[in-house]
């Protein structure tokens, strides 16, 4: 009875913390950058995540052209949103790839839950010694489940090009 | 007479319509169902590789509010489930069910039902929904979803002017099913509970408004012919044409208690109710200078396009161009092998010379006239400019999303500009930053969430580390106690 009292104190005391430490994050300006990211999670900024980044962007501890998934169009968003001068992409943090999702091969999986860990948006689905899967409406395409995986059974693969997907292209260019 | 009211802008059009009467497709070797319906729904194939399937037999089921079951039109073998080209301005290929006929036309037993009255009208709803019934003019939104309307519906519209130049489908299917068309009309308004029916024919269809004018045996359908002006088949503006209202850009006809339904629906649910069949055919208007017999065909649904340009005498040799659709809103196709849809009105096959209009591009010289038509009463050359130049915000503003895509300001701009193009790839671009907006959101959320969760179980962690150690000292002093008192 004691041990759950006790728990449920530290809980208590962590939720309030966290709301603490979140409120503190708040601050609009890092707000703004942040919604401009694509959310990817990838950490090719060297960030661990979007939101940090957007913070190092803040305090001028990082460019704006460090995020391969936003590419071009995030650079622009940003640099209007901080009054600068837009820039290419630095290609030292990546390049710009065609939007992809992770699949798991499934016959090959061994089932080692290695890849759970580092999939920033919990896309992965699996257990011990089960087949694992990749739930395709979830995954950003971060990439980084792909190098934990002990016998390399998850690809990327580019998003299906359906009817459904297609948009109208341009008359021009 | 009623007085007829105007929208603004327009095109009067001269009609080149085949008139001929209509003939019975005969039986394709190959049906086709793709399972994409509108925009991103899909119909969930319920037959397995093999199955034998009889005419009429629910071969996939809708499963959502914007699909419709899909029937085999024939009878025969699921032969495959897999990517096919489909008449989707795409171009793409996607998943089809594909029908090997057997030539037997072998239907499953139909039920007739002879007082549709005796039933309720949440009954006959189920019984369209299950019939694969959608809007036939060229939309095909589920008409089970659009009765299923809360508004209260005063006046149910049957939509017989067709407009579009080269289409006669229509007019075709008047004349020849006048009667079941007003009983369809009857079950609509019916189950819509509605005080008013009107059912709208274009002026220049005299033989279809005869028909009609035969047919109908009471008074609560009112028949009125309306001008044969481009687009008076458009929801809004026919509404606006019969009655004088009209419909603010953001609202639905229904919200006013108007419902607007096709001639070509009116009969399915006529067919549907009263005689018990599924919606598995629908006439085709084949026409076009490319085509050497323009007609009409009662077409199974499914059916290549290939098979019903073959019955129809096959290509003139100056054939250029394949649109599904009529010449104003139809889409061009890459192939012939692509098969109609409950959607498909036309098929119409161009000639060079017939392809006006598709001179070089020149700048905008200013002059109005594509305001001056827009039914919508929009203005396509600011938001043309507004698109080009990637400024989402101010075309919607300007209400992009209104635009009904009639092409009346394509056909009118002296500068060739492709207008109604440019606003289909900025509705794209809107759209698509939309999904993107919902994707990023969504697995920002997801990121938090997990911090979140892992730093409350790192902090459980420590929690039952430290009590672990707490039970340890605890048995420790216990055990130094007991030494002591030993
Ligand atoms: S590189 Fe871009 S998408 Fe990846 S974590 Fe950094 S900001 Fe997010
Ligand atoms: S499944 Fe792989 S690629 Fe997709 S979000 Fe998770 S870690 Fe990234
Ligand atoms: S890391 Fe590879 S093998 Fe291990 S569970 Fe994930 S997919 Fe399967
Ligand atoms: S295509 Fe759109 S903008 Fe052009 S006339 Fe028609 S409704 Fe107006
Ligand atoms: S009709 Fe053509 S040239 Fe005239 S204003 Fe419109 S876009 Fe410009």
């Amino acid at each position: 009875m004691l041990l759950l009292c006790l728990i449920f104190v530290m809980l208590g005391l962590i939720l309030g913390f966290a709301a603490q430490y979140l409120k503190v994050q708040g601050d609009p300006i890092v707000e703004q950058i942040d919604a401009l990211l694509p959310q990817t999670q990838c950490g090719q900024c060297q960030f661990p995540g979007c939101k940090p980044y957007a913070q190092a962007i803040a305090q001028g501890e990082a460019d704006i052209n460090q995020c391969p998934p936003g590419g071009e169009q995030t650079i622009n968003a940003l640099a209007s949103l901080l009054g600068m001068e837009s820039k290419p992409l630095n290609t030292e943090f990546g390049t710009i790839k065609t939007p992809a999702i992770a699949f798991i091969i499934e016959q090959d999986c061994i089932g080692c839950v290695k890849c759970i860990p580092p999939c920033p948006v919990d896309a992965i689905l699996g257990a011990t010694k089960q087949m694992h899967t990749v739930i395709t409406s979830e995954c950003t395409g971060c990439e980084l489940c792909i190098a934990p995986c002990p016998v390399n059974c998850i690809i990327m693969l580019p998003r299906e090009n359906k009817p459904s997907e297609w948009q109208w292209p341009a008359a021009h260019d | 007479m009623t007085k007829l009211a105007h929208f603004h802008g327009g095109l009067a059009i001269t009609a080149d319509k085949c008139a001929n009467p209509i003939i019975d497709s005969s039986l394709p070797g190959e049906l086709i169902y793709p399972l994409l319906q509108r925009s991103n729904n899909y119909a969930l194939p319920i037959v397995k590789l093999g199955e034998r399937v009889l005419k009429g037999q629910m071969i996939a089921s809708a499963n959502s509010l914007f699909s419709a079951p899909i029937h085999a039109a024939s009878s025969g073998t699921v032969k495959a489930i897999e990517p096919r080209i489909i008449a989707h301005p795409s171009n793409l290929a996607d998943d089809c069910i594909i029908i090997e006929t057997d030539g037997l036309d072998a239907a499953l037993s139909a039920i007739p039902c002879f007082d549709y009255q005796q039933e309720t009208p949440e009954n006959l709803r189920t019984k369209i929904h299950q019939a694969g019934i959608v809007g036939l003019g060229g939309a095909a939104f589920p008409t089970a979803t659009k009765l299923s309307t809360e508004q209260d519906i005063h006046t149910l519209i049957i939509n017989a002017a067709e407009c579009e130049p080269y289409i006669s489908c229509d007019a075709s299917l008047i004349r020849q099913k006048a009667e079941g068309i007003v009983q369809g009309a009857l079950i609509l308004q019916y189950i819509l509970q509605a005080k008013h029916c009107i059912i709208a024919v274009e002026e220049n269809m005299p033989e279809a408004n005869q028909a009609l004018l035969q047919a109908i045996n009471t008074h609560s359908i009112q028949l009125i012919s309306v001008p044969a002006i481009y687009p008076t088949g458009g929801e809004k503006q026919l509404i606006q044409v019969l009655t004088g209202t009209k419909i603010p850009a953001k609202c639905l006809p229904t919200e006013h208690g108007f419902i607007c339904q096709n001639v070509g629906t009116a009969y399915a649910v006529y067919q549907a109710i009263i005689q018990g069949l599924a919606l598995t055919e629908r006439i085709i208007t084949v026409t076009g200078k490319g085509i050497k017999q323009p007609q009409n065909i009662r077409t199974r649904i499914g059916t290549p396009i290939k098979h019903l340009i073959a019955q129809s005498g096959g290509y003139n040799k100056k054939v250029q161009r394949l649109i599904m659709g009529g010449s104003m809103m139809g889409i061009a196709l890459s192939s012939d092998e692509i098969a109609v849809t409950k959607a498909t009105n036309c098929i119409l096959a161009m000639t060079s010379n017939q392809q006006e209009n598709k001179s070089a591009e020149m700048p905008c010289i200013r002059c109005g006239d594509c305001a001056a038509v827009c039914p919508v009463e929009l203005l396509p050359q600011q938001l043309y400019w507004y698109g080009r130049s990637g400024q989402l915000d101010q075309c919607q503003n300007y209400q992009l999303f209104s635009c009904i895509e009639c092409g009346c300001c394509d056909v009118v701009c002296p500068s060739h500009i492709p207008l109604v193009q440019q606003f289909r790839v900025t509705k794209g671009e809107i759209i698509t930053k939309e999904k993107q907006a919902v994707q990023s959101n969504l697995a920002k959320t997801r990121f938090q969430n997990q911090q979140q969760r892992r730093a409350r179980e790192e902090q459980e962690q420590l929690a039952k580390a430290e009590k672990r150690k707490a039970i340890i000292e605890k048995m420790k002093a216990a055990s130094l106690a007991k030494k002591k008192s030993l």
